[in-house]
């Protein structure tokens, strides 16, 4: 346990002293808030929820994640600190941890820059306060998905170009499995859209707090995080 | 202290290190030699538990790298091939995340930076950058950071490479003054540096280990000859000359400004030396010594084992 705190530690002071999280920070704070004006500029202000921001702030934390990890385990086999790192008293699960855990702080630190539209709504309009609690419990949620799967593309190169390439490849392919899901007949269609990142996405919006969407999203962060651990492993036996 | 018993390791097809077999006692400080190529990194990761043997078992200070490796890592202080440093981090700060990450609490981190920083002299580069230090003070900082949890065992690969020859000198009294009190394994392939450091080598070649033994022996096995090395006042070619007319010796040449004298282990050609110079009314200006370089060794030993083949 400490150990993962102490690497987690490790980890937000880089992303305080490298130019990276500020930048990605700053991307989505800029793409969502224009969403988030868009829209309401588009319904005459006639509907005062973040549906704006929200529906541009999903696909950008997918950006977000995968931008944020690209360089977590990369960069240490470039550095050559990663035999240190496996050389030390230190189990694999702790370092994958330990890494997720900082990105997790540093995806909620920006979400809370990100209540001030909710705040300027609260404060110009009457919005309705549920919706907006359980979007940002589901951006969270997919948080956790896209991070770990940010995390185990980390693991799988020394390339920080290559990683993130692989995981927007994951992280929008499993997006994009919804839309395709519902091209498809059932039951195949309705399989594929139960894997999607996407589907389970608009219950929070509407102010639902389902289960199922709580144990996917939770489900497939667990997946991912375990097989980043596993491919730190097999890296012994190469 | 180290115990290496039948340690194979392929990568994929290919086979890095062959079935070798040898043991560290406590307290040796021991020289891993071998040209590009031999195995001595992959040897070391898997004594360091960064790689996983195909074959074979590692014991450190008792515990099997297989069934308790952070018991056994922890044992073990690593200066790696590509030295690990954060690159965004300070030496200090650096230095108190290897510590911490080694268990140390907060205060004993504190005390134990303060003691590497002045053992290894970084003490003015405490709060550069590491990724702004240059190769020589780099190493240093790893280093200090193998030593940080005070490891009875160090294992350094390549710790004096690619520095300039002041910087080696002082980095090599260093792993002397650590190699008081604990059990150090070095790898090189420049040969003559462990002549100093060391008591005994351990040459690995394409794999496998083609001898071992301390450097004297090593030298006097090899050859049964002795070397001389004088400096002489008189022509050079007179000289010579008549050097070669002694039968005791069996090799004579001339590197300026040295006469090289090679004969076998139970001749004394001294006296007839002397004798000659006298004669020729020239002067000694001085007489050694010279043992066979572990360069000359490593090279005698390994065409010999190509001989076998
Ligand atoms: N990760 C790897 N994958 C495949 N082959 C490797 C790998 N690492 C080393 N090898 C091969 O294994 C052999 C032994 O390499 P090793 O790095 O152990 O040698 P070395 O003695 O440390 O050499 P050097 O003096 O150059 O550091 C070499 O033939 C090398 O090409
Ligand atoms: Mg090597």
């Amino acid at each position: 346990m400490r150990r993962i705190f102490l690497i987690c530690e490790k980890e937000l002071g880089t992303f305080l002293t490298s130019p990276m999280a500020y930048i990605v920070t700053a991307i989505f704070l800029a793409l969502s808030g224009a969403s988030f004006s868009t829209y309401l500029a588009q319904t005459s202000y006639s509907d005062t929820s973040i549906r704006g921001f929200l529906e541009a702030g999903q696909l950008l934390i997918l950006l977000f994640s995968a931008l944020l990890t690209m360089r977590l385990i990369s960069e240490e086999r470039k550095l050559g600190t990663w035999e240190m790192l496996l050389t030390a008293p230190v189990r694999e699960y702790e370092i994958v941890l330990g890494k997720f855990l900082s990105c997790l702080i540093v995806l909620g630190g920006m979400l809370v820059l990100t209540l001030f539209f909710p705040i300027l709504l609260v404060i110009l309009g009457d919005p309705d306060l549920g919706p907006i609690f359980t979007s940002y419990l589901g951006l969270m949620l997919l948080g956790c998905s896209s991070l770990s799967i940010g995390i185990f593309a980390s693991s799988l190169t020394p390339n920080q170009i290559v990683s993130a390439v692989i995981a927007g490849g994951i992280l929008f392919g499993l997006w994009f499995l919804g839309p395709v899901g519902n091209l498809v007949p059932d039951p195949v269609g309705e399989i594929l859209s139960y894997f999607s990142l996407s589907h389970h996405f608009p219950g929070f919006m509407r102010g639902v707090v389902d289960t199922r969407a709580i144990v996917y999203y939770l489900t497939v962060a667990a997946v991912f995080l375990f097989l980043s651990v596993r491919s730190i492993e097999t890296e012994r036996w190469r | 202290m180290i115990k290496i018993e039948n340690l194979t390791k392929f990568y994929g097809e290919r086979l890095a290190v062959d079935d070798i077999s040898f043991n560290i006692e406590r307290g040796e400080v021991v020289g891993f030699l071998g040209p590009n190529g031999a195995g001595k990194t992959t040897t070391m990761r898997a004594i360091t538990g960064y790689l996983m043997p195909t074959d074979g078992e590692i014991w450190v200070a008792d515990y099997n790298m297989r069934k308790d490796p952070l018991k056994g890592r922890q044992q073990i202080g690593y200066l790696p091939e590509t030295i690990p440093l954060y690159t965004d981090m300070s030496t200090r700060a650096y230095l108190r995340f290897v510590a911490r990450l080694r268990g140390l609490d907060r205060k004993k981190a504190q005390k134990r930076i303060d003691e590497v920083v002045e053992l290894c002299r970084l003490e003015e580069y405490i709060n550069v950058l590491t990724g702004k230090l240059s190769k020589g003070f780099r190493q240093r900082v790893g280093l200090a950071q193998a030593i940080i949890h005070d490891p009875e065992v160090l294992i350094l690969d390549e710790p004096t490479v690619g520095i300039d020859p002041l910087q080696v000198v002082q980095t090599k009294e260093l792993i002397k003054e650590l190699g008081r009190k604990r059990t150090i394994l070095l790898s090189t392939h420049i040969l003559p540096e462990v002549n100093l450091i060391c008591e005994r080598v351990i040459i690995i070649h394409q794999g496998r280990i083609v001898a071992e033994d301390s450097i004297e022996n090593l030298s006097s096995i090899l050859e049964g000859r002795q070397r001389l090395r004088l400096k002489i006042n008189g022509p050079v070619d007179e000289v010579t000359e008549n050097l070669s007319k002694i039968n005791a010796l069996s090799e004579v040449s001339y590197r300026d400004p040295y006469y090289l004298l090679e004969f076998p282990i139970d001749q004394e050609p001294q006296n007839e030396i002397n004798q000659m110079l006298t004669r020729g009314g020239w002067t000694l200006l001085s007489m050694e010594a010279v043992e066979l370089s572990l360069e000359d060794i490593f090279v005698k030993l390994t065409s010999k084992r190509e001989e076998e083949q």
